[in-house]
């Protein structure tokens, strides 16, 4: 088998998303299907970047979802206040800018989200474990607070109005670009330093690997891309809350990254798409007749399922549903 | 001054519903070291035994009598208490030596269980309930301080309760295992403590006081739902991190600290980020001073 380089496999897909963006916006897909495909996509880039951070580096952050709201609210505010002067003068979606305006407000967003994110890897220099999961915790807490503060973003009553601007294109190029960075990161010679610090970070620093770098660069990079994976939900749901961002946000993403396996970038991808399918197919499900009993209680019972599916794992395969190797991540690709 | 001293009341006796559910994470840390997420929602199912049982033993008792309310008290804290262990010999057990992020994690579910179980329809449902008044609510002036009779009762019981903990801790024989085990558990094992007899009264204690501060939460704020655990808890781990986890007067003291920033901090300007502050408070405590007010700092070895 021909064994391409990881830069042109990432060319190739976006190309691909390019082409399937015109089949996905046409009329074959009714505009459900759509959102539930976009949806899967910002999730897929959600739990990829998690577990550059919970996986790999073998941290453990529950503030994910404050990354998230950070470049949510920072890119619907480019658009929502910037935007209707930028278009005026540079022109709109025919002369291009829609697509650079959108651009702007995704890595505007992507950066603070990396900077905020330097601001919670410093303390996991000196945190581990449970301590440093409670303190991530607090960070998207106190993050999520101050949204529901500021006036101008339409305190706790959310943001209303945003552009659509996220299509199949946009979401799935960076979906292609958060892997293809995750993944290259990790496979180079640099990236090993990121399994040293998750196997044995004592053992790690005496072999002379900064640690401390290893721990803030995992968590600046997860951090961009959640806070790109807010700015595409903010700009599909077109409506953003505070309370959209709360802890159970974050721990949704944690549980798609420990169903995958940690470490397991395949897995996770995996069980992002089956996590994000799960919801709607307990709907479809809880819609059918089995014998003129309605299966109606299935929706009652959905998030109960979804509490035992945690335990359950936890007790039975705390390596993931996908992963073969244990807890550990691989220890060498190939 | 007298705003002052109002203030002071009232931040005291929710200080001290704090320290009660600060106490079960703080001594569950001690024996298990790890953080169970959980609690918080013993401490709602504490509330919501008395809001059912108060009918219930009121059909044969006089309504809010002393008699009733320690009887709703005491059933209440016994409930909690089996559902604690209940919960530790089916999900934490089977994990005692597993890696301690499977641990964090199953704690997590095992929150989430409770908490959807108890919005399904026919547990307790998910819209907020009014919790029954268990004693006459009275106000007493005293030179312009206004003391609520509910404050005094949370007050009172608070320090009955951890004056009772202390004496279990100290005087008797599962007290000192527990803290043989907290100590160095395998060394107590070696010495023929049964480590799962002491984890299991452990989480059974913890419980007991987290349905206490429940049902004293439910008296001082009567409105009770099933996601009313989450703040209270997050904010009792807070104050037990500040008094230093693992240390018992410690989870005391931090409560108290805690309640009355959380107090003060409403009369203020700043009331719309209390929640932010507190998590501000935990992020300081573990950079500057990790071992918390009263604990002792550990040497990793290496």
């Amino acid at each position: 088998m021909i064994r391409l380089p990881p830069k042109v496999l990432l060319l190739l897909g976006i190309v691909a998303c390019f082409l399937l963006s015109f089949a996905a916006h046409s009329r074959f897909l009714n505009a459900y299907y759509l959102d539930i495909i976009l949806g899967i996509g910002i999730n897929i880039i959600l739990a990829v970047s998690l577990n550059l951070i919970n996986g790999y580096t073998g941290q453990f952050s529950l503030g994910h979802a404050g990354f998230m709201a950070v470049g949510a609210y920072t890119a619907a505010s480019v658009t929502t206040f910037w935007g209707p002067a930028f278009l005026r003068a540079f022109g709109t979606a025919k002369t291009g800018g829609v697509p650079v305006l959108f651009l702007i407000a995704l890595c505007a967003g992507g950066l603070l989200a990396a900077l905020v994110g330097i601001a919670v890897g410093v303390p996991s220099l000196r945190l581990k474990g449970d301590y440093l999961a409670i303190v991530t915790l607090g960070f998207g807490e106190i993050i999520r607070v101050i949204f529901q503060n500021i006036e101008a973003v339409g305190p706790s009553r959310g943001m209303k109005g945003i552009a659509t601007y996220t299509t199949f294109f946009w979401t799935y190029s960076w979906v292609a670009i958060t892997i293809f960075t995750v993944l290259s990161l990790v496979h180079s010679t640099y990236g090993r330093g990121f399994l040293a610090v998750h196997d044995d970070e004592v053992a790690a620093s005496a072999m002379g690997i900064n640690t401390t770098r290893y721990k803030v660069t995992a968590f600046i990079v997860g951090a961009f891309f959640a806070g790109i994976a807010g700015g595409l939900y903010a700009h599909l749901k077109t409506f953003i809350a505070p309370a959209g961002f709360d802890f159970m946000m974050s721990i949704e993403i944690v549980t798609i990254v420990i169903l995958g396996g940690m470490g397991n970038t395949p897995g996770v991808i995996a069980a992002a798409v089956l996590l994000t399918l799960l919801p709607q197919g307990l709907r479809v499900l809880a819609g059918l007749q089995i014998g003129g009993h309605s299966l109606r209680w299935v929706a009652e019972l959905r998030m109960i399922i979804y509490a035992l599916l945690i335990i359950l794992i936890m007790l039975t395969r705390p390596q993931g549903l996908f992963s073969v190797h244990g807890l550990k991540p691989r220890q060498a690709p190939g | 001054m007298t705003e002052f001293l109002q203030q002071l009341i009232n931040g005291l006796a929710l200080g001290s519903i704090y320290a009660l559910i600060a106490l079960g994470y703080t001594m569950v840390y001690g024996v298990l070291r790890f953080i169970n997420f959980a609690h918080g929602d013993v401490f709602m199912v504490g509330a919501f035994c008395g809001f059912y049982l108060t009918p219930l033993l009121g059909a044969t008792l006089p309504h809010e009598s002393l008699v009733l309310a320690t009887l709703v008290l005491i059933s209440a804290m016994a409930i909690c208490a089996a559902l604690g262990i209940t919960i530790e010999r089916f999900a934490y057990r089977p994990l005692r030596n597993k890696p301690k992020l499977t641990v964090l994690i199953t704690a997590i579910g095992v929150s989430l269980l409770i908490e959807y179980v108890a919005q399904h329809k026919k547990v307790f449902g998910p819209s907020p309930q009014t919790f029954p008044s268990l004693l006459p609510s009275r106000n007493f002036e005293l030179s312009g301080l206004v003391i609520n009779s509910i404050e005094l009762v949370v007050l009172a019981v608070t320090a009955l309760l951890i004056i009772v903990l202390q004496f279990i801790v100290h005087r008797t024989k599962l007290g000192t295992a527990m803290r043989a085990v907290s100590f160095n558990a395998p060394a107590a094992a070696l010495m023929g403590i049964n480590i799962n007899v002491v984890i299991s009264f452990t989480f059974g204690l913890g419980s007991a006081l987290a349905a206490a501060a429940g049902i004293l939460y439910a008296s001082k704020y009567p409105s009770i739902d099933p996601l009313m655990g989450i703040m209270p808890g997050l904010k009792a781990f807070v104050a037990a991190v500040l008094g230093g986890i693992g240390n018992i007067p410690g989870a005391a003291l931090g409560g108290l600290v805690l309640g009355l920033v959380d107090t003060f901090m409403s009369g203020t300007s700043f009331s719309n980020y209390r929640d932010a502050i507190a998590f501000a408070i935990l992020i300081l405590i573990l950079l500057f001073k990790p071992a918390g007010l009263l604990g002792r700092s550990e040497v990793e070895k290496v």
